[in-house]
């Protein structure tokens, strides 16, 4: 109850000091340039003029303190050792090339890369085309988009069910081994299996982003204009050549976007590998591997360097993404 | 021969009927309109020739082979619609070359059907752009290209000119017209609802109203011989005007009495049960004529000029109950002053009698 009490104070209070910042602000420009005597043209003139920083102020300074800030200090920390107090140069970066954990993560992270936003944005895909065509398409829609909203943590625990292996003489209690065993085959510890472990955490981020491409593409398949359908259909395509032809070319962008905003999920992917196997097993990928070295390594310095490597992957896609999805809009 | 034959066909949406009966039958090289007010089913029944509705009942046959089942591309026929429908993904070459790659045709066959198109078309300098790039006039040219490189056997236009502006609505019409004339065997389905494209276009005009088909014949032959009230107030502009009247003599030729006027004589024939009868005088607007007060038989009121100096277009007050404004539409300027008493006449054989079902005396048989 005194928890309770305490948050909605705070909330309150932050409101409020938001209120009074902006509000105040205001009226102490008004105060500083009023908009009346002999001065009045320049006045108005100059409080315009600081009146938008007055505004922008406060974002402008959070998104330094949280974003740019940390970008430099990275930067900086990546010359500095474990601890960040000797300068190393570019030691951290020269390690890191030659590191067998560090090039165990990047291919693993190549394959998520190739892999995960292909599937998902194509099976997303065909759920839209597909529950676009039956009745009960919404329901089907549905249940594809729940995996969304779980937590990536979440669904590794799900999952961890579905791969789990028990000794041969008892029941099998993991959903795969289960059916290997019903066929006749042997158990198996699928997420220890080196290489092949890698695309079964894979299938989990496929399972949660197909619904998120599939609402994103249902939205733009709606968008074609039912003529260029109907012209096709006068023009002799069948179904496979209409959605090929006419319709996924018309999406194009669209498709782009969902792509590349799976493919910087995947640049980053962390939870899942955390939850299933911490990295072992050959299954490392660079965000976890920066994870070690940050809080099991305790070196600042590597691990700041790993976080630049990361950056410097997503930045380019990012961008890209953000100027493709302008124009479509 | 025939090219096109509707027999009793009729399109339900569940329980809503949208078209009945249509019988019509559409020889090889007609360009038929088919016009109406809006929701009447125009589209539909065009659509329904092309495949893309399913026909509920009756037959539809296409160079006497019945359709109703085959799938449109199979129809011969080919449509533009009214938003062109572009593949905005496409060159212009390739929007046109679509169709026929599909059906797998040998490259030089495809190559000489573009070409072809795109020079009757004046589009060769923009084969190679993309439709995004092309004004609408040239987008709506590419969408008839694209029809002319399928050589079907019946070409189907749902209100292809609506989205041009007016000038180049004009000039696109022409096209059509030029178009039509290069092509003396191809058969032409065209929805409008603008009565000047039907006009002008049409060998047959169709006019279609609230599912039925009211009329169907020569553009002329409508306006002169209106077949009910609903055509004859559709097709002309203003629309004619009609008087409630009162057949006094019946013969070879009626006379009857208006309500509110005079006596006239109509050279049309009527029966003797007709004596009595209530009817509908229908005049043309651009049929009345300013005569003294001895020689006409109607009489009005000035409410509105229009003088548009070619013509001027005088709205009078309603002569009847109703509340429809009597027009004239007079050649010349006419200096009339506002709420000036005019006699009106026309010449009897201008005159259209409706009966009060609203079908027209010339017609019963
Ligand atoms: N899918 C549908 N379900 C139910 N009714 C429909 C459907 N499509 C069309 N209709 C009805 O059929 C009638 C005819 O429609 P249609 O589009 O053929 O009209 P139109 O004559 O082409 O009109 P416009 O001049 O406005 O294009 C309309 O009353 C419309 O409401
Ligand atoms: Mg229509």
């Amino acid at each position: 109850m005194e928890q309770l009490l305490g948050a909605l104070a705070s909330m309150a209070a932050g409101v409020g000091a938001c209120v009074l910042y902006f509000w105040g602000g205001n009226a102490v420009l008004d105060l500083i340039f009023p908009a009346r005597g002999p001065d009045i043209g320049p006045n108005i003139r100059r409080a315009n003029m600081v009146r938008p920083w007055l505004f922008l102020g406060p974002a402008l300074v959070l998104l330094t303190v949280y974003l740019i800030y940390p970008v430099f200090n990275s930067l900086v920390l990546s010359f500095y050792g474990p601890s960040a107090e000797t300068y190393v140069g570019f030691s951290n970066y020269t390690w890191l090339l030659a590191d067998p954990g560090f090039h165990e993560s990047m291919r693993n992270n190549l394959l998520w890369l190739i892999v995960v936003p292909a599937a998902a944005t194509f099976f997303g895909l065909i759920a839209a085309t597909l529950t676009d065509n039956i009745g009960w398409g919404n329901i089907a829609k549905s249940l594809i988009f729940m995996p969304m909203a779980i937590s990536f943590v979440g669904a590794s625990v799900i999952w961890k069910f579905v791969y789990d292996i028990r000794s041969e003489d008892v029941d099998q209690i993991g959903l795969l081994n289960a059916i290997v065993v019903a066929l006749g085959g042997e158990p198996q510890a699928w997420i220890a299996l080196p290489f092949w472990n890698n695309f079964f955490l894979m299938i989990i981020l496929i399972w949660i982003q197909t619904g998120f491409a599939m609402v994103i593409l249902s939205a733009a398949l709606r968008g074609i204009p039912e003529e260029t359908v109907e012209a096709a259909v006068l023009d002799g395509a069948n179904p496979f050549q209409i959605f090929l032809k006419i319709k996924v070319p018309q999406i194009w962008g669209t498709i782009a976007v969902v792509w590349t905003t799976i493919t910087i999920l995947v640049l980053k992917v962390f939870d899942i590998v955390l939850a299933m196997t911490n990295g072992q097993w050959g299954s490392q990928v660079l965000a976890n591997y920066m994870f070690d070295w940050m809080f099991r390594g305790l070196d600042f310095g590597r691990s700041a360097t790993i976080a630049l490597v990361i950056m410097v992957m997503v930045v380019p896609i990012m961008i890209w993404n953000i100027r493709e999805a302008r124009k479509d809009a | 021969m025939t090219s096109v034959s509707l027999k009793n066909v009729s399109k339900s949406y569940g329980t809503v009927e949208v078209l009945r009966n249509i019988d019509l039958e559409i020889e090889q090289g007609e360009l038929i309109v088919f016009v109406g007010p809006s929701g009447c089913g125009k589209s539909t029944l065009l659509r329904m020739i092309a495949g893309l509705e399913t026909i509920t009942g009756g037959d539809l046959t296409i160079d006497d082979i019945r359709m109703n089942d085959t799938p449109p591309a199979q129809r011969g026929i080919a449509m533009v619609f009214q938003t062109y429908a572009l593949y905005p993904h496409m060159t212009v070459r390739d929007n046109m070359a679509f169709g026929m790659k599909i059906a797998k045709k040998p490259k030089a066959e495809i190559d000489a059907a573009v070409a072809n198109a795109a020079r009757i078309l004046q589009l060769e300098p923009y084969l190679d752009r993309l439709p995004k790039a092309l004004s609408g006039g040239q987008r709506q040219r590419v969408a008839i290209g694209r029809a002319i490189v399928r050589d079907p056997k019946v070409f189907l236009f749902d209100e292809p000119l609506s989205n041009l502006d007016a000038a180049l609505r004009v000039a696109t019409r022409i096209e059509i017209a030029q178009l039509k004339e290069s092509m003396p065997e191809s058969t032409m389905i065209y929805v409008t609802h603008d009565q000047v494209e039907a006009m002008t276009l049409a060998s047959r005009i169709v006019v279609l109203h609230g599912g039925d088909i009211e009329q169907v014949g020569a553009p002329l032959e409508l306006y002169e011989r209106p077949a009910n009230t609903f055509v004859a107030q559709f097709i002309g502009s203003p629309a004619m005007n009609l008087l409630n009247a009162s057949v006094v003599k019946t013969g070879a030729s009626t006379t009857v009495r208006l309500d509110h006027g005079g006596e006239v004589t109509v050279p049309i024939a009527s029966r003797a049960e007709d004596a009595g009868a209530k009817v509908r005088l229908g005049v043309r607007p651009e049929d009345l004529t300013l005569a003294p007060p001895e020689g006409s038989f109607l009489k009005a009121d000035v409410e509105i000029i229009e003088a548009l100096g070619e013509t001027t277009v005088i709205y009078f007050k309603p002569v009847d109950t109703g509340t429809d404004p009597l027009i004239a539409k007079l050649p010349g300027i006419h200096k009339v002053a506002k709420g000036a008493g005019l006699s009106l006449a026309a010449a009897p054989e201008k005159l259209h009698l409706f009966g009060e079902d609203g079908l027209s005396y010339l017609y019963r048989d």
